[in-house]
């Protein structure tokens, strides 16, 4: 069985869950017997500088050179399109990386037995016309290769799939990691909206990455519920006990948010919820790590509600900073307001952090040993914190079970559910 | 010789809390969903309570003496029948007035003091007999504690109390070749006799009967009364003990749950020579078939039968120990509201809905949780506890400057005070221990 993919690269340049999503799901594709062809686009060279960066603050850096991931490599035909297209791209945040990194420049993959496919002819000039430009590379790759079935990840390669989908007459699976309505509420993009539609229409699978993600797909989308089938994504196992040697100067308890400020996740309830907790306790202090869009308002709110002094925002955060900041924390709050799935609870609860997950998340369906509110619910969200800091046996049951919890979401059972939906339509 | 059918219902309804968040400590003392134990008693007794009720009034119409059960009535259920269902409590007291009807002394709040403080226990059943004698003007003679709990500690203190019958589960961890169909007895105290449930039959109602899966489905009266000649010479008394929702609410009136009830006794005397009995009549007639050792103690819940549905985890354990914390002051409170607020709270259920064991799976909920998760239980919980504890620690700045006056009767209450709280730290580490062996079982 042979699958051509059309995924995001992998590690280190992760762009929130979709990099590592990706990058889980195709190992465990591959550890049962499933070949692939693995496309990617390359926005940037490795680690060009001043390019803004849309990594998300809850990234795990995991690396290439990981020996796990190694024994697959050789298994993989891997190739990379010389492409700007970066997830949870705007066309606003495109345009600021064309003006930012030097075109033409070409990168070299290094160590790897990669296949790198050039295409004659600049970059698009916006991100939309970059789309349709991968679409075409994707049309010669797909009548290059042979292959039984076409996988695309998120919208950017919806466009792509559907090219390989009509030379090759294969089947089609589109991959629903976000809707446009998770990135932006009810101010949709409706050129991003239609593109997605269009994949899906013409997909004969659509997978969701969660319950939720496929209300979204069969209500706002229209897509026949047949085709659609819930796959919850999984987390990679621990990695090794890493000693950051942590020490907490602050004796009061520390609730940490940690993600990009943007609508999606929901920051401004973090603070009205801290704002309830304050009132009442003085002895608790609040963070909000990450950047984004919404951080100066964030700002502003946290000033005029007059708890600076208790509320702390660190910026971007990366590597061993997230792990420290996890070390540090007592509780973790992930507000959502819409998350397609939210991976970063499961690295919270590894590191043995209790989290509160809002109900509108993806995650809130596969995980038992969390609390979950409505994302506007602050009043429950409050709550939550304020018990969580005063009750010791609710921590202490939770360390008990979380990490045993966490280590039980594998991508293996996602690989394998996965590969039963390709096995459908080689039967 | 006689042989018999004990059917005993377990009839209680918590007082559920209302969302209680932690801004509402010190300010709001309303703890309860009104509106919640409103409607969970009103549904109950249209859809259960009043139906099955009244088939067994027509049974013991039409079969006088012959046809006999008992109820247990928490305390908590009773002064919600008499607020919110007045015509559930007739149909009780019609039922009591017909004399075929046993009803059974238990602790007023469905509590687990039994496990933790002998003082808070007794007084729990002295609030329970006082309702009792009110309601019905009965005076009960054999004894249930809460969900079946029992060991040979709290059946020496049930036995102080006045009681010698005592009903209780049948595991096989306890009974292992022996038949749970005879009467035992303590064998800390010969005296008191113990009724075990035959949690096979039992929960072939309870739980299989409208289960479609169950190689045994449809379970009809004829065939249960097989069942029970099938028991052979040896079996004297079948304890058949069940939650009163069984009928109409856990078994729906679709799965002909009632049908089954009102048609049981006639196939058991045409098919069987089994009689209706209930525990006391049992107690009296049958002479235990041999002393049970029951160091630990037993329940009729989840496949363990043990307390670990209730002091199971962290958060039970500690919810349950801070609510004893306040019994040295709760002992002095003259405050009604404080009082019975402090009952409702002991309620086994609150302590149910924190469980995990519900997260494994395969595991029969019998009492469905108004929570979303346990952690949720918890929370909520504590929160109203910490406003409780405010209140009676208030309450008893006043009850200082009383005893201040009178500084003879402060010493000796200071000492009764002392010898009973260094008693319950021994109980309380002797069950703890049990806790961690069940644990880790």
């Amino acid at each position: 069985m042979r699958v051509l993919m059309f995924g995001w690269e992998f590690p280190p340049h992760i762009s929130g869950g979709l990099g590592t999503a990706c990058y889980g799901l195709t190992k465990a594709l591959l550890k049962c017997g499933v070949d692939i062809i693995f496309v990617v686009p390359k926005a940037w060279g490795d680690e060009e500088p001043g390019s803004i960066k849309l990594v998300n603050a809850s990234d795990v850096a995991l690396n290439l050179q990981d020996e796990i991931f190694r024994e697959y490599v050789d298994q993989i035909s891997y190739v990379e399109v010389n492409s700007r297209l970066i997830p949870y791209a705007t066309d606003e945040q495109y345009y600021n990386i064309m003006e930012k990194t030097e075109s033409g420049k070409v990168w070299e993959r290094g160590e790897l037995n990669a296949q790198k496919f050039t295409f004659s002819g600049g970059y698009g000039k916006n991100l939309m016309e970059e789309v349709k430009r991968y679409a075409m590379i994707a049309l010669e790759i797909a009548r290059q290769h042979d292959y039984d079935l076409i996988h695309a990840h998120d919208w950017l390669t919806y466009h792509a799939g559907i090219e390989a989908k009509r030379i090759s007459g294969k089947p089609l699976i589109v991959h629903m990691h976000a809707t446009e309505f998770d990135r932006t509420g009810e101010n949709v993009n409706t050129l991003v909206y239609a593109m997605e539609k269009s994949g899906m229409e013409a997909a004969d699978v659509v997978i969701a990455v969660s319950h939720l993600t496929r209300q979204t797909v069969i209500n706002r989308y229209g897509i026949d519920p047949n085709k659609v089938i819930t796959v919850h994504n999984g987390v990679e196992p621990s990695e090794k006990e890493k000693d950051l040697n942590i020490k907490r100067n602050l004796k009061e308890k520390i609730v940490t948010f940690l993600g990009r400020i943007t609508f999606q996740k929901g920051p401004e309830y973090f603070i009205e919820a801290a704002y309830k907790v304050l009132q009442r306790d003085e002895n608790v202090r609040f963070v909000m790590a990450g950047s984004g869009d919404m951080l100066p308002k964030m700002i502003r709110r946290v000033a005029s509600l007059g708890i600076a002094n208790k509320f702390h925002f660190t910026g971007f955060l990366k590597g061993d900073d997230v792990d420290k900041m996890f070390g540090l924390s007592d509780v973790y709050v992930m507000p959502s307001v819409s998350e397609p799935f939210g991976i970063s609870p499961l690295e919270a609860m590894r590191s043995n952090v209790p989290v509160i997950i809002s109900k509108q998340s993806g995650v809130a369906e596969v995980l038992k040993h969390a609390i979950k509110v409505d994302f506007w619910d602050i009043d429950a969200m409050a709550d939550a914190i304020y018990a969580l800091v005063h009750y010791e046996a609710l921590p202490e049951t939770f360390k008990k079970h979380g990490k045993k919890e966490v280590d039980n979401i594998k991508w293996d059972q996602a690989g394998l559910k996965v590969k039963e939906i390709y096995q459908q339509f080689l039967s | 010789m006689m042989k018999s059918v004990c059917f005993y219902f377990q009839v209680h309804q918590p007082f559920r809390l209302r969302t209680y968040r932690f801004f509402d400590i010190g300010d709001q003392h309303d703890y309860f969903d009104e509106y919640a134990n409103r409607y969970a008693i009103m549904q109950l007794a249209e859809k259960c309570y009043l139906p099955a009720n009244s088939i067994l009034l027509e049974l013991i119409e039409k079969y006088g003496k012959k046809f006999r059960v008992a109820f247990s009535i928490s305390g908590m259920a009773l002064d919600q029948f008499e607020m919110y269902a007045p015509e559930v409590l007739e149909s009780f007291k019609k039922l009591a007035k017909t004399g075929n009807v046993e009803f059974l002394a238990e602790t007023n709040d469905h509590g687990l003091s039994s496990l933790k403080s002998k003082n808070e226990f007794v007084r729990q059943v002295k609030l329970h007999e006082k309702k009792l004698k009110d309601l019905f003007g009965i005076k009960p003679k054999a004894f249930r504690n809460t969900e079946l709990i029992y060991n040979d500690e709290i059946g020496n203190h049930i036995f102080e109390m006045g009681y010698n019958t005592v009903l209780t589960e049948g595991p096989k961890h306890i009974l292992g070749w022996k038949s749970p169909n005879l009467l035992y007895c303590s064998a800390t105290n010969p005296k008191v006799k113990l009724l075990m449930k035959n949690f096979q039959l039992s929960d072939d109602i309870a739980f299989r009967f409208s289960v479609k899966q169950w190689s045994e489905w449809p379970l009809t009266t004829e065939k249960f009364a097989g069942w029970l000649n099938d028991l052979g010479t040896n079996a004297e008394v079948v304890n058949l003990f069940l939650d009163y929702e069984t009928f109409g609410q856990n078994q729906s009136k679709k799965s002909g749950i009632f049908e089954f009830l009102k048609n049981l006794p006639e196939a058991i005397f045409k098919q069987t020579d089994f009689q209706f009995q209930t525990p006391s009549q049992v107690s009296a007639s049958l002479q235990p078939a041999s002393p049970l050792h029951i160091p630990y103690p037993i329940s009729w819940a989840d496949e363990e039968r043990d307390i670990t549905a209730w002091l199971g985890n962290d958060m039970q354990k500690e919810a349950f120990n801070k609510l004893f914390d306040l019994e040295s002051f709760m002992e002095k409170c003259k405050d009604k509201q404080l009082l019975s607020d402090w009952d409702k709270l002991h309620t086994s259920d609150h302590f149910y809905y924190m469980s995990t064991k519900w997260f494994s799976e395969g595991v029969v909920k019998t009492r469905i949780s108004p929570y979303n998760s346990p952690y949720d239980a918890f929370i909520n919980y504590m929160n109203v506890l910490t406003d409780l504890e405010i209140r009676v620690k208030n309450s008893c700045g006043d009850l200082k400057d009383l005893s201040a006056n009178s500084g003879v009767k402060k010493s000796t209450t200071r000492a009764k005070k002392t010898a009973t709280s260094a008693k319950k730290a021994s109980a309380s580490k002797q069950t703890s221990k049990k806790k961690t062996s069940s644990e880790t079982k």
